[in-house]
């Protein structure tokens, strides 16, 4: 079968890969770029687990195909932290114990990040309808939106 | 706390630092069960049986195999034979043999040189199939006539003139309950239904396997329990088990669900198959639903006396389960449990595991106990409400206390339910005023909590630093406990433990992380190893100093003299005596191998205020509140993780979540948009309040906190929704259309 080959943008730098016209942009993240911090929750849209920024739109990358990312800016977990400088987001992620197993995280922060910078201080209701679209089986979101609410505290004082 | 009442002063435990894996997790590095990837990997996909009920006739798997890139095809018959028992029906669990039991019942396997090529491959392999009539239903599957699974499945339990599909009966009693109830001024009779519920884990089943035609293999896979995996598939294969080595990845969630295998002896036989290469393979969303187990499903009768001032005179309840297609419902466990919290002269229970065509259940949180307690503390709230005397109270004046003799046989030992139920009474959520359609529920729950098969190792770096090697994976922050424990012991920086989850070939036999048994028993092995490790450390020292090493003590990290001697020598740190290890006898390091069994049992009590729209039957959550017994909290915030984790996943088990099942036998919401798990604007703050009663039987009193909190959850929230709706719901889930249907049924009567 032949392959569609893709130039696009992943956090900052330029990649290619060649791809069947049937994968998701998940499955391209994961094993064509390495993007390994993207997860598979469900492959339906459900979970969240996916989320990447494409052009800065919060996406479910299994809800993407991979072809679809020629001329793109991808961003995923991977192109988080500035460096060595973790995001105030995964700072607080850390510290309020906001992940017990993990799977989710990555595309929380991800959504979060989004959110904030849509909504620098968002009220704890529209941070849980943001987040409605992420799964989370492990805290009962309780840890997370305490860390979301005080990551965007302190990156609203910061500015 | 200790015999003259004070409490110990810890240090370490009770604080909250960072854990030691938070850093890989929130970046994406932290590789979990699909994450590993071998050089010349193949891809595995399996063909599942879209009929719940079928003998498998013919399979011809010859248009996948001539496809380019398809390098193996494998059926039951590339599995050992002969099995019996439980390996028998694991094995036949991951691959049909003469029968697919259930919609998604694995018949054959591929591997092909990428994921896309095996799905298309599986697609062209033939099943042809007679269809059989199937039975998704307890209560059907038990009535004469019914199809039967597997004739022969029963054990010796199951007394005569009972359906075949009832395959294990247990009882239990103890007093007169025929006196009991002629005690009671009330009586209260009811039948109750739970739906199977799935755990839910975000993380799909997932692994990388290896197995040569010399029988000797590698598995990467994510589980609670290595040791488990290895047996299973060593046994499903016909190979010995030190010829398998199994590594753990990060697990993304397991609640239960990861104790057992799916496709890990189906990827094994696939690389042996290809002669050896290695084969990864991933579930999706939909197989994990339709193939992996979800909980029992129960169909429960309850009876309960109570004298008019609230003393429960007798209890009897009839519990019938179905576990899917085999046997392994936790009958015992909901039989056993059901009446637990309470000191009851006169009970009798009786379990019926039943099976039927759906998927084999599995262990999920307390596996049996939600159930049993959503049916018991129904009823109790029912008493309470009709006698007038609050629902704390009720629990105060009946609940079990240290010396009792509980309702399923054993003495009550150390236990904290008391202390919860006063928690909860003095919490501000307690006296909140509630508004028109709002009701508030109460209900306790308990877990016996376990030890368990448990191995560990603590070394000595040549830096003072140390390295904890245990067996019992972290799903929810047990590296930063056992580093915790670890540090306490020694005296040292937490910062200067490190703690590795090891595999098969490192430590002795370690069940997994179940039962609540990982900061239980793991923490313990860590402890005593640490203390081995001290022990030593003071011979080295007593050596250099020429002294008695029973003059020897630790403190703080270093060795001191004591006694005759204290003041003549200045103390040894940990960094000193490791520095000289080699020249001073070698390494240094501790080891642990046991079962511990002095677990301690963990009670709940939690809180919920509830709205229920009238027009639509929506059940909105207002406050949440949880009260558990730890024992002793290590970290206390993975201590409230495991509490409100707990209680949401209840949440939804009471509101939305069951197993739909069509007419014709499959599985009809195997997606997360239909299986609805709760979701973050489902929710407030998930309010927790500690409680620690220590066990004990561990040298810091831990008791284990993972399963009691999904126990009370389902009868708070029935018992929340009948104070707002008048209205006493005996089925769950409480999905909008069933309460709505029973508001407006009590309206017209
Ligand atoms: S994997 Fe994309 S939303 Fe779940
Ligand atoms: S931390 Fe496990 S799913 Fe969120």
């Amino acid at each position: 079968m032949s392959k569609i080959h893709v130039t696009t943008t992943v956090n900052g730098d330029e990649v290619e890969y060649l791809c069947d016209p049937r994968e998701t942009l998940l499955d391209c993240l994961r094993d064509r770029v390495g993007m390994m911090g993207v997860k598979e929750g469900c492959g339906t849209g459900d979970c969240g687990a996916c989320s990447v920024t494409v052009d800065g739109r919060l996406v479910c990358s299994c809800l993407m195909l991979g072809a679809e990312a020629e001329g793109k800016e991808i961003g995923t977990i991977e192109g988080m932290a500035d460096g060595d400088q973790l995001h105030p987001l995964q700072q607080k992620f850390i510290e309020h114990a906001a992940l017990q197993c993990g799977i989710c995280t990555p595309g929380i922060l991800v959504a979060a990040e989004a959110l904030l910078k849509k909504n620098p201080d968002p009220t704890e209701t529209e941070l849980r309808y943001w987040l409605a679209g992420n799964l989370c089986r492990c805290t009962g979101y309780d840890k997370i939106i305490r860390a979301v609410m005080d990551a965007a505290a302190d990156m609203r004082e910061a500015s | 706390m200790a015999l003259d009442g004070s409490k110990p002063q810890f240090k370490l435990l009770g604080t909250r630092p960072n854990r030691p894996d938070g850093l890989d997790k929130v970046t994406g590095r932290a590789r979990y069960g699909a994450d590993l990837n071998a050089p010349g990997q193949l891809h595995g996909a399996i063909l599942r049986s879209p009929h719940a009920h079928a003998r498998i006739v013919s399979i011809d798997a010859s248009k996948a195999l001539a496809l380019k890139g398809v390098k193996a095809v494998v059926t039951r018959a590339d599995f050992a034979t002969g099995l019996t028992g439980d390996d028998w029906n694991m094995q036949e669990n991951c691959m049909a043999g003469e029968k697919a039991l259930y919609d998604g019942h694995a018949v054959a396997a591929v591997a092909a040189t990428t994921p896309l090529l095996a799905k298309d491959a599986a697609k062209l392999i033939e099943v042809e199939y007679e269809i059989l009539p199937h039975v998704t239903d307890v209560d059907e599957a038990m009535k004469e006539g019914a199809p039967v699974i597997r004739d022969g499945a029963a054990d010796y339990s199951v007394p005569d003139g009972l359906h075949p599909n009832v395959v294990r009966y247990y009882e239990n009693g103890k007093g007169d309950l025929e006196a009991g109830f002629a005690e009671a001024d009330l009586i209260v009779e009811r039948s109750f239904k739970t739906e199977a519920a799935h755990q839910g884990y975000i993380e799909p089943h997932a692994c990388l396997a290896q197995l040569g035609t010399d029988g000797q293999g590698e598995l990467w896979c994510c589980t609670q329990g290595h040791w488990f995996v290895r047996q299973m598939c060593t046994a499903a294969l016909g190979i010995e088990t030190s010829q398998l080595k199994v590594t753990p990845s990060e697990i993304g969630g397991g609640f239960g669900g990861k104790t057992t295998v799916f496709i890990d002896p189906v990827a094994l036989a696939l690389s042996r198959k290809a002669g050896g290469t290695p084969v990864k393979l991933v579930m999706s969303r939909s197989e994990v639903l339709r193939a992996t187990g979800p909980t029992a499903s129960a169909s429960m009768d309850i009876k309960m006396g109570m004298t008019k001032d609230g003393r429960i005179t007798a209890a009897s309840g009839v519990f019938r389960m179905q576990g899917g297609a085999f046997p392994g419902a936790p009958v015992d466990v909901t039989t056993d449990l059901a009446f637990a919290n309470y000191r009851i002269e006169n009970v009798h229970h009786v379990g019926y595991d039943v099976m039927t065509n759906r998927p084999k259940q599995a262990a999920y949180r307390a596996p049996g106990a939600p159930m049993a307690a959503f049916a018991c503390e129904s009823v109790v709230d029912e008493m309470a409400t009709k006698l007038g005397i609050d629902p704390l109270d009720i629990r105060l004046k009946n609940g079990v206390v240290e010396g009792d003799r509980s309702t399923y046989g054993p003495k009550v030992k150390k236990v904290g339910l008391i202390e919860t139920l006063e928690a909860a009474k003095a919490h501000p959520n307690y006296a909140a005023p509630l508004g028109p359609n709002q009701g508030r529920g109460v209900a306790s729950g308990y877990w016996m909590n376990w030890g368990g098969d448990t191995s560990a190792s603590v070394a000595i770096g040549e830096d003072g630093a140390v390295a904890v090697t245990v067996g019992t994976p972290d799903i929810g922050g047990s590296r930063a406990s056992m580093a915790l424990m670890a540090a306490e012991t020694f005296g040292i920086p937490y910062e200067n433990v490190r703690v590795h989850i090891a595999d098969t070939a490192s430590l002795g036999i370690n069940e997994p992380t179940h039962g609540s048994r990982a900061t239980f028993a793991s923490g313990l092995a860590v402890i005593q190893s640490a203390k081995e490790c001290i022990q030593k450390m003071c011979v080295r020292a007593a050596e250099k100093w020429d002294i008695d090493p029973d003059a020897v003590t630790w403190e703080d990290g270093f060795a001191k003299p004591s006694g005759p001697n204290a003041g003549d020598f200045e103390p040894l740190s940990i960094a000193e005596i490791a520095g000289e290890m080699s020249d001073t006898g070698g390494p240094i390091a501790g080891h642990f191998e046991a079962n511990p069994g002095k677990f301690g049992g963990s009670f709940g009590t939690h809180v919920v205020d509830v709205e229920v729209d009238p027009e639509t039957g929506r059940t909105t959550i207002l406050r949440y509140l949880v009260v558990q017994d730890a024992g002793k909290a290590i970290h206390p915030s993975y201590v409230e993780g495991q509490f409100q984790g707990g209680a949401v996943q209840g949440i939804g088990w009471a509101l939305n979540e069951e197993y739909v099942y069509g007419p014709d036998g499959r599985l009809q919401n195997p997606i997360f948009l239909d299986y609805r798990v709760p979701v973050a604007s489902d929710l407030p703050m998930i309010d927790t309040v500690i409680v620690e009663v220590p066990n004990p039987g561990h040298p810091y009193g831990v008791r284990g906190v993972g399963e009691t909190g999904i126990t009370p959850p389902l009868p708070a929230i029935a018992n929340a929704v009948a104070a707002a709706t008048g209205v006493r719901f005996t089925e769950l889930p409480l999905s909008p259309p069933k309460v709505l249907a029973g508001i407006k049924a009590a309206k017209h009567a």
